[in-house]
């Protein structure tokens, strides 16, 4: 199947994950432009790292599909894959490899033609030369970000599926993180997709908001949007009042 | 030869194997103790063999008959052993290094991710073995590579076997999580007994040969006796050994890419751990 020629970077149709008769993700429906930025926001277990881990393949829904840049991850995942990248707490880098060592991994893993070239674009973008040379497990919370970034973004991805991007991290380091992708993101036209529990971070960054409760997405807009429909001055409040079941406004039909 | 030669393999490329197999040689050139490691057992072993085989020889004619042949079970043994550790150890520093979910992002498929694991085991396993073979040169006058091409098959054979057990290991600890790596150990020993390494498989009792006679390293250990007694090669034990290594390294490898797509609907490439 040809994927189409402009399709939405994310495409999910009714996705469901079932664990022991419990639905985890039950049946969600979003697209996602190119282009944009969108945050996936919910309270700890609303099923957002389930949905990512469904949307890269990495975990296999009930039932629904899934299709990142027009190739179905059911039938195409490979298609998909080399265009796209991720990065998670919840994964890490061999800690026992020098960060020069893990980029070169990964830079052949996504076959670039010149890996060495494009890990000292990444060294120099991403300020990693004081460390590149140091183990992956010697690195501070803010490093291993940095690093962690930086293989995310090593084959250029169309699309970048980013998970809590940065928790655990000082405000400096979270602020400079959140500089670097919005710049990225206006500089390529990659489309960034991403699950976080900083507010300000997804006021400051995202275009749109998919918010989720119990599997489900309870509400989706801008934050503009969102914050005038319910009534609040920030995203926060709005994220809270949606959390605790307190929403007097209610979600867009 | 990159793409789709091989039926069911599309989009195989070399490079994606040599990447999984150049981040286990950073962290085995990043360690020095582990390359000794690797070569310490293997190297003890063949000492108290060796002083072991030199006792007998002066106390049995069957081993003066048939001198060096518990050093060589002793290493061949050992090919098999490494084979699996190698296999299975290589892939349990991707669980231990939580590494499992990057890798499956990107485009590596499953049976490029095992092409990696056997290439490493194979590594792992020359460099293990080598320098205890080398080693019973001077220190015993025994020289397994006089035994000359029947080595060479022996040594494919039993690293067949042995990537084999490693990829039923790695399944096993895909499926179970952590708790269940000391299997990686453990479960290749099982069939030490049945294998007659150190001694005739007729020793065994009739409904036990049957099942020896199921498993390839028999028939390797069988055929390495003959070499050394008799000093010919009999082709219908390698030939039996081979389509029997062949039959369980496609069974079990089944078995590997089976776990993995469960793994992927239980979410295990991510929650990785006891």
């Amino acid at each position: 199947m040809m994927p189409d020629e402009c399709p939405p970077a994310i495409r999910v149709h009714n996705l469901t994950k079932i664990y022991s008769l419990t639905p985890v993700v039950d049946g969600l429906s979003f697209e996602v432009p190119q282009g944009s930025i969108t945050a996936l926001l919910g309270g700890n277990g609303a099923g957002k790292t389930t949905t990512i881990a469904m949307l890269l393949g990495l975990l296999l829904p009930t039932s629904g599909q899934v299709a990142l840049l027009g190739h179905d991850m059911a039938t195409d995942r490979y298609g998909a894959l080399a265009q796209v990248n991720f990065s998670s707490p919840y994964v890490d880098l061999p800690g026992r490899l020098t960060v020069r060592e893990n980029l070169t991994i990964y830079a052949r893993l996504y076959g670039l033609p010149r890996p060495a070239e494009r890990i000292a674009e990444m060294v120099e973008d991403l300020e990693l030369g004081a460390f590149v040379t140091r183990r992956t497990s010697r690195l501070s919370a803010g490093q291993k970000t940095r690093v962690a970034l930086a293989k995310a973004l090593i084959n250029r991805p169309r699309l970048l599926i980013l998970d809590e991007p940065t928790a655990s991290l000082d405000p400096d380091s979270g602020d400079w993180i959140r500089g670097y992708l919005s710049r990225y993101a206006a500089e390529t036209g990659a489309t960034l997709f991403l699950a976080s529990h900083n507010m300000a971070e997804v006021e400051r960054l995202c275009s749109q908001v998919l918010m989720m409760r119990q599997g489900r997405i309870f509400d989706r807009g801008s934050v503009s949007e969102l914050t005038e429909r319910y009534g609040r001055t920030n995203l926060e409040d709005v994220f809270l009042d949606i959390a605790r079941g307190q929403e007097k406004g209610g979600p867009a039909q | 030869m990159s793409r789709g030669l091989v039926p069911g393999w599309s989009g195989f490329a070399w490079h994606r194997v040599g990447a999984v197999c150049l981040r286990h040689l950073y962290v085995m050139r990043s360690s020095p103790i582990r390359l000794l490691e690797m070569a310490y057992w293997p190297t003890v072993q063949m000492v108290m063999w060796g002083f072991i085989s030199q006792f007998f020889t002066t106390q049995s004619s069957w081993l003066v008959q048939a001198a060096g042949a518990l050093l060589a079970a002793v290493l061949l043994w050992d090919v098999l052993f490494r084979a699996n550790l190698g296999l299975s150890l290589s892939f349990m520093e991707e669980m231990w290094a939580r590494n499992l979910g990057h890798l499956f992002v990107s485009p590596l498929r499953p049976y490029e991710f095992i092409v990696a694991l056997i290439t490493m085991s194979a590594i792992r396993t020359t460099i293990g073995l080598l320098p205890a073979a080398l080693l019973a040169i001077p220190l015993f006058h025994y020289n397994i590579f006089a035994m000359g091409l029947p080595l060479v098959g022996f040594f494919l054979l039993l690293l067949i076997t042995g990537w084999s057990v490693g990829l039923g290991v790695s399944a096993l600890v895909l499926r179970f999580g952590l708790g269940a790596e000391s299997l990686a150990w453990v479960l290749i020993f099982a069939l030490a007994p049945l294998s007659g390494i150190y001694y005739p498989i007729s020793t065994l009792p009739g409904w036990l040969q049957t099942v020896a006679w199921w498993l390839p390293s028999s028939h390797v250990f069988e055929g390495m006796r003959v070499v050394l007694t008799t000093g010919t090669f009999d082709w219908s034990l390698w030939w039996t050994a081979l389509v029997l290594d062949l039959g369980y390294l496609s069974l079990l490898g089944g078995l590997f890419l089976y776990t993995f797509r469960v793994a992927r609907r239980r979410g295990l490439l991510l929650n990785v751990g006891e």
